[in-house]
């Protein structure tokens, strides 16, 4: 009943105001260009405390230096394109005054400044709630007690439940500031200010902290503790976000690797570029796609992925049939010809589409970020990481539920047998690395839309992924998924005390101090297939 | 000890040795020029540096996909000496820092830049640095048993680490431009003809000495074991030998060997930069000696000579064609000649004569 009533008397007050601001709306604008700079920011302020649409279009105008004073003394705005002039009071027409005619309503920077916080107040009741939430952000960053009410009033209109937390914390902030504001709207502000517990409320806060009332001082320090506390945990969620994405491009760049290496035992150098194939491939696809049907760029990953992992799995199961074949049970020989291999390759993309960096762009669902909490997580990244355990999962069907997986794998177990059975251990061979290729393709879409697509991009990720399935245990692909979480996740937790490059070298110390410990990796295959 | 293939290159080296000095500071109109002298030198440490791995790879069956790390650190050391030796005539004339340190700020020299103003410590350190990376990295290494391709992926590992440490500027070895602008080296003008041959020659030198060295370690009854363990490591354990000590030694023996390549390598180029570190530069040691022939030794230093010879041509030349007949030529390589070009060339020889090829074991 009693919020009732609250409403009610807002609402009401909320009319008396409006009216009170037709009223002066006329005369404020015609104050405009008169008296001191001083005077001016005064009418500024003013005019953005009306609320007033129409005194968003005067102050947007004063702002660029569009506002004018006719010979008559009637302020317009003039198009500074055709020079057409409207009357800024009602935007009626005023013709096409000469230039010379007219003078210029000129700011200063307090003048600039109040003109910023009046715009931002009047933005408050723009129809598009992103504007309204960056404009309240503003305001929370102004803290500015002159605002309380026109915070009230748009408080009051708010639908979005965002935009009004935002605004209530502008509001809190601002009353933290006024020096006539009572203890206990205080207290409230703070608590409102602590619950929100990032940088800009520890600013709003910092000064109450020393404040010479105690109680409000002593509720303002137990908020920054809040605050610091809360800050603690969205740096420590936003690391582990930092890791979790750069495990997920490490998985994706090893876990094709894991079958090469891991399944087969062949040590596949050119892996690396057979991700950058994949990255070409998404390349190529969006270079058609740019020419030809620019509306299917949004699909354009889409339509690369299957490609590349067709491109990437062919020229894998040519090495495997052209090279790797002769060369089983002579791994360190593999090691050699593939990384012949991988040199022959980078050199080929090198003379067909030049040394340097190809641009790929983002479709639109991938590009941008949006807000959890206090951290910040980029759209691609977290598509990457869902396609990373989409590829995983389809992997782990492949091997455990089909014929051809179990083919695979009766191969790798015992080759002899096998064949005895009546598999064709050559063909199994051929798609088994066509199928940890393919992956490579993949892989190589997902990293053409976070990194550089350039004839090293595979350089850049074989020594890394060697270290995951390593790290992992060869033959286990879900080691490979574990090594690849926790390098990541390691590596991004190192990076702040250690630094990028300090990071790095450290994660790969501690993998060569690794192996000595568990020279078979995290998840070692037990039993007879260790001596193969 | 010597036989004779070792021969013919011994002395194919001595009348190198012999020729190139001749030509290039004796005789007038100067037949062979100061540019080609250096090269030869760059080859000849090159050479060195294959035989060392051979030594391991062919006679121990540890593939080190690091060795360019032994090879820089070897380097490095004299680099430091050398940019000792420029004292104040440095562009910022400082005579107490170098002047890298002195573009980061740095105003005293740190502690494990003491004392390379004096050769012999930087000599010393030749050794002693590759060696003792290659001590402690392969003491945990064969201790736990880290074999295969395990260990040339982390041989791999180590020298990429090493590489993003060496970029790092505030490691104090220069950053990514390293240590140049070399001036002299004991006193005398690096620039001068004199100085690159007498560096050529010592060179040349280093190459006979590392061959008659590892001949004589691989001849000894420690060679004998080291063959063991390449064929059947399990057996020669069973047998009573401590493999892993086997390992150690000729691993850090190795490593020292390519230490006093990389320095003799270092003044004749002028330059030692982090990139000397990168996986791709040891990978390429790996293919001179395969092409060669690994386990032949004299095989690993002429495959050296001929694939950077073929570098230099062909980079000039063609350099788009460089790459794809490096790849081509590891492939090659592997599939076709197991035994490289000198085991290739000496088995159908002893085939014409009728007597039975040497029999290549089954690493």
């Amino acid at each position: 009943m009693t919020s009732l009533l609250r409403a009610l008397a807002l609402l009401l007050a909320l009319g008396c105001a409006g009216a009170a601001a037709a009223q002066d709306f006329a005369g404020l604008i015609a104050a405009l260009p008169g008296g001191s700079y001083a005077d001016r920011a005064k009418v500024v302020k003013d005019l953005g405390l009306t609320g007033d649409p129409r005194a968003l279009v005067v102050l947007r105008a004063l702002e660029a230096d569009d506002l004018k004073v006719l010979a008559d003394g009637t302020p317009v705005i003039v198009n500074d394109k055709t020079g057409a002039a409207v009357a800024a009071v009602d935007g009626s027409d005023r013709g096409t005054p000469a230039a010379d005619s007219l003078d210029r309503v000129k700011v200063n920077n307090a003048v600039r400044r109040a003109l910023r916080s009046a715009i931002g107040m009047l933005t408050l009741r723009d129809p598009d709630p992103a504007r309204r939430l960056a404009a309240a952000r503003d305001a929370l960053k102004a803290a500015d007690p002159d605002q309380i009410e026109a915070l009230d009033a748009a408080l009051a209109a708010e639908t979005d439940a965002g935009v009004a937390a935002t605004l209530a914390e502008a509001r809190a902030a601002a009353v933290l500031k006024s020096p006539d504001a009572a203890g206990p709207d205080q207290l409230a502000a703070i608590a409102t200010l602590a619950a929100r517990g990032d940088d800009a409320a520890r600013a709003a806060l910092t000064p109450v902290a020393a404040s010479a009332k105690p109680d409000l001082a002593k509720a303002a320090q137990a908020a920054l503790a809040r605050i610091d506390e809360a800050q603690r945990f969205w740096g420590l969620a936003q690391n582990l976000w930092y890791g979790l994405s750069l495990g997920s491009v490490l998985m994706l760049a090893a876990v094709g690797l894991a079958i090469t290496f891991g399944v087969m035992g062949v040590i596949n150098m050119a892996h690396g570029e057979l991700v950058m194939l994949g990255a070409y491939t998404t390349f190529v696809v969006q270079q058609v796609i740019r020419a030809e049907a620019p509306g299917l760029f949004g699909w354009s990953l889409v339509i690369a992925a299957p490609l590349a992992f067709v491109v990437a799995g062919a020229v894998g199961v040519v090495i495997e049939r052209g090279i790797v074949r002769h060369l089983y049970g002579r791994p360190l020989e593999t090691l050699l010809a593939t990384w012949g291999v991988s040199l022959m390759l980078q050199q080929a993309v090198r003379s067909a589409f030049g040394p340097d960096n190809r641009d790929v762009g983002n479709p639109g669902w991938m590009s941008g970020a949006f807000h959890l909490g206090q951290m910040q997580i980029t759209w691609n990244r977290l598509w990457i990481l869902v396609f990373a355990f989409a590829v995983f999962a389809v992997l782990l069907m492949v091997l455990k539920r089909t014929p051809i997986g179990l083919q695979m794998r009766a191969v790798t177990q015992n080759r002899a047998m096998a064949a005895n059975m009546g598999i064709r251990t050559g063909r199994v061979d051929a798609l088994t690395f066509g199928l940890g290729s393919g992956i490579a393709g993949l892989a190589g879409v997902a990293l053409s839309q976070i990194d550089n697509v350039s004839p090293n991009l595979g350089q850049n990720y074989i020594v890394d992924s060697f270290m995951v399935v390593v790290f992992g245990g060869a033959g286990n692909i879900w080691g490979t998924m574990a090594g690849a979480f926790t390098l990541g996740i390691a590596n991004k937790f190192l990076e702040p005390f250690a630094g990028a490059v300090l990071g790095k070298i450290l994660i790969l110390v501690g993998i060569i101090l690794f192996i000595q410990k568990r020279p078979r990796g995290l998840f070692a295959v037990k039993g007879r297939a260790v001596e193969a | 000890m010597i036989d004779r293939r070792m021969g013919i290159f011994l002395a194919g080296l001595f009348v190198l040795a012999v020729v190139v000095p001749v030509g290039n500071l004796a005789l007038a109109g100067q037949p062979v020029p100061t540019y080609l002298v250096a090269l030869i030198g760059k080859y000849l440490c090159y050479a060195l540096l294959a035989v060392a791995l051979d030594l391991v790879w062919g006679y121990c069956g540890i593939l080190s996909l690091g060795h360019g790390a032994f090879f820089a650190l070897g380097g490095y050391a004299m680099g430091m000496y050398l940019m000792r030796e420029i004292g104040d005539r440095g562009v910022y004339a400082n005579p107490s820092v170098p002047d890298f340190m002195v573009f980061i700020g740095w105003k005293e020299l740190p502690w494990y830049w003491w004392g390379f103003d004096h050769f012999a410590l930087a000599a010393a350190m030749v050794v002693i640095a590759p060696g003792l990376l290659a001590f402690v990295f392969g003491w945990f290494a064969f201790r736990s048993r880290v074999t295969g391709v395990y260990l040339s992926i982390i041989t791999q590992a180590m020298t990429y680490a090493l590489m993003l440490a060496f970029f790092r500027n505030d490691m104090g070895f220069g950053g990514n431009n390293g240590l140049t602008d070399f001036k002299d080296i004991l006193g005398f003008d690096l620039a001068q003809p004199a100085t690159k041959v007498g560096l050529m020659v010592l060179s040349a030198l280093a190459l006979a000495g590392g061959l008659v060295l590892a001949r004589w370690v691989t001849g000894s009854r420690l060679g004998k074991v080291l063959v063991c363990v390449r064929d059947a490591e399990s057996r020669t354990r069973f047998l009573g030998y401590r493999v892993e000590h086997y390992k150690l030694f000729i691993f850090t023996l190795s490593a020292m060997m390519a230490g006093v390549a990389g320095a003799l390598y270092v003044p004749q180029v002028g330059i030692i930069n982090p990139s000397e570190f990168s996986p791709a530069n040891s990978i390429e040691i790996v293919i001179w000696v395969a092409l060669g022939g690994r386990g032949t030794l004299v095989g690993a230093a002429l495959g050296a000579i001929v694939v950077a010879a073929a570098k230099t041509v062909l980079t000039g030349a063609l350099p788009e064609a460089w790459l794809y007949a490096l790849g081509a030529l590891f492939i090659l390589v592997t599939l076709v000649l197991p035994t490289g070009v000198v085991g290739a060339l000496e088995d159908t020889l002893s085939r014409l004569r009728g007597t039975p090829p040497r029999k290549e074991a089954k690493a």
